[in-house]
């Protein structure tokens, strides 16, 4: 006699600690393979495009903190360099330096937040601690700078919201130097760590051909062995001043674009170092009194610099009608913002390319065939956040 | 080919006719097509080895609600071997059902999803056309220009029912937009109010 065997089908998520937000995953199983997953998101969509299309270039600055909100810097920048390039308008050097140094600081934010907390996926819960108290000293960073921990509301079109306040250089060179160690213990418990190996090594393997037809970008297409990354390829702001390195895996699996986040981690210090020593006292935003709100000071003295305050925070500046599609290598990959201006102060459209959106599409090929306890090792690897997914 | 200008030759030669428009601007080429060429661009696009765009960035459309045809789907390349962007456009009306490119890019299928889903645009050939961002049940396309900022429904737990239960929006206080471009001459809604009074008198 022969026993018909069902396929077990079990919800992922949304409420389960490795699904890394909202996640809602359905997976088919035979015994312990997973046979199909397919992934449900949209729980944490807000309609960010359409709530951009109705507010002014200055106003919609802050929607792009809370996509992907462990490294709210990085979105705001692509956002800013796509205003900038329509508008035409330079952003002074101090400016640019100020920008790259707090968008390496979100790429260490999201890398400590993606290795450690992959770690504690599989099993060590010290990582995250230790990751996690970094994490707090880079976050008083970005508090001291912009006002605010995470939704920083910084960059502006033209250069960032204000100076550096005194002392905040020092503190982060202090940072730079302590840092390289907290690297170095991590790597101690993971790098060479059975356990972990065991469970990153060899799964969710993607070579070179696929990672281009899935539209990967950022760790997960250089994990596969693809040079491939904006700040060299197409550097933006001052990138193109400063030297770094770009680690490129050999494999494509989980456990190389592990390898991969933690060398990044390592150049992004070295990229704060020569911000810091380049970095020249000067203005921090254009002056084009057009686009650029006047100082409180000169409010109460100027009329002239009453007016634009009063116009810029009401009607907005206007941005010429034109059409263009920026990207940044933010810590997830190419972030990139797809905007049409008609003329007016709103923008028309603002599309938000996500990289998470296309690496979390892979996820049922990525799985194929892989155990069920897989599945959170492949998912963290992924780097998703559901801010940027959803949007 | 890595210079911008010789590249838009080469693709204007081979392509001819097929394309309407090519420009290039912010250090991209633009082109602009008739929706059933897309495969045939976007097979030459991707394959031939003075342009290899072997990347598909985004799907997206742009929704003009005043002219006849309504949508513009733009789709975004990225050729890594000769670091060039490109952006791929075409105008299609309301109800025309365009073709899917999952064939040619798999990572099209999540993009397509969600143009389905927040513009309603259908698409030929899709493997899995389902709505992806939305709520489950929701209805109608939230990013058209003619979708309220505020929605139709609102969602909550109903203690009487004790289930999550969707009502029609209930705002305390309308959604207001201002405009603010002229305040000279005064905003637009005044200039209506005064109007239809003036009417009236």
């Amino acid at each position: 006699m022969t026993k018909k065997i069902k396929n077990l089908n079990l919800n992922f998520g949304p409420q389960h600690p490795a699904a890394h937000g909202v996640l809602r995953l359905i997976l088919e199983l035979d015994g312990e393979v997973v046979e199909k997953a397919d992934p449900h998101i949209g729980l944490l969509h807000r309609g960010t495009e359409k709530l951009i299309e109705n507010k002014t270039y200055m106003q919609a600055v802050p929607y792009f903190d809370r996509l992907d909100y462990v490294a709210p810097m990085n979105q705001e920048h692509a956002f800013a360099l796509a205003v900038e390039k329509i508008l035409d308008i330079d952003v002074p050097i101090r400016a640019q330096f100020i920008r790259v140094m707090f968008c390496e600081i979100g790429r260490i934010l999201s890398h400590i937040l993606n290795v450690t907390t992959q770690a504690l996926d599989v099993g060590a819960l010290t990582p995250s601690l230790w990751g996690f108290e970094e994490r707090e000293t880079l976050m008083t960073f970005y508090e001291r700078a912009s006002g605010s921990r995470l939704h920083a509301n910084y960059f502006r079109a033209g250069g960032v919201h204000q100076d550096l306040p005194a002392g905040l250089e020092t503190d982060i060179a202090k940072f730079c130097e302590n840092f390289p160690k907290i690297i170095n213990d991590l790597e101690n418990l993971l790098t060479d760590n059975r356990i972990f190996k065991q469970r990153n090594v060899d799964i969710g393997v993607v070579t070179k051909e696929e990672a281009l037809d899935f539209s990967f970008s950022g760790v997960m297409i250089r994990g596969s062995g693809v040079p491939w990354d904006l700040r060299k390829s197409q550097p933006y702001d001052c990138y193109d001043q400063l030297e770094f390195k770009i680690p490129v895996g050999k494999n494509g699996d989980c456990y190389d674009r592990y390898l991969c986040r933690i060398e990044e981690m390592k150049e992004s210090v070295k990229i704060i170092k020569q911000c810091l020593s380049k970095m020249e006292k000067g203005p921090i935003k254009t002056f084009d009194g057009k686009i650029t709100p006047p100082s409180k000071k000169d409010i109460k003295q100027s009329m002239e610099a009453l007016i634009h305050h009063f116009k810029l925070f009401t009607e907005g500046y206007r941005v010429p009608e034109d059409e263009i599609y920026t990207a940044v290598e933010a810590p997830k990959g190419e972030f990139g913002v797809y905007l049409i201006s008609d003329g007016s102060s709103k923008p028309y459209k603002c599309k938000i390319r996500a990289p998470g959106f296309s690496h979390l599409q892979s996820m049922d090929y990525l799985i194929k065939g892989h155990m069920l306890a897989d599945v959170p090792a492949v998912l963290g690897s992924l780097d998703i956040v559901f801010g940027e997914v959803d949007r | 080919m890595n210079n911008l200008i010789d590249l838009e030759k080469k693709i204007n030669s081979e392509l001819g006719t097929k394309i309407n428009t090519s420009k290039i601007k912010h250090n991209q080429i633009y082109l602009e097509i008739d929706s059933e060429d897309l495969i045939d661009v976007v097979l030459f696009i991707k394959t031939n080895k003075d342009t290899k765009f072997r990347q598909l960035i985004d799907i997206t459309v742009v929704d003009y609600p005043e002219r006849t045809k309504r949508f513009k789907i733009v789709y975004l390349f990225l050729s890594h071997e000769f670091n060039q962007r490109m952006i791929l456009s075409y105008n299609i009306s309301e109800n025309e059902v365009i073709t899917s490119l999952t064939p040619i890019f798999p990572s099209a299928n999540w993009m397509e999803r969600e143009v389905f889903d927040m513009y309603g645009v259908n698409f030929k050939d899709h493997p899995d056309l389902r709505r992806i961002l939305t709520d489950y049940g929701f209805e109608g396309h939230p990013l058209r220009k003619d979708f309220p900022l505020t929605g139709h429904t609102e969602v909550r737990y109903s203690e009487d029912q004790k289930k999550v239960i969707n009502e029609p929006v209930k705002l305390e206080q309308n959604y207001r937009n201002f405009d603010y471009e002229s305040p000279w001459e005064g905003t637009k809604y005044i200039k209506e109010l005064t109007g239809s009074n003036d009417k009236k008198n």
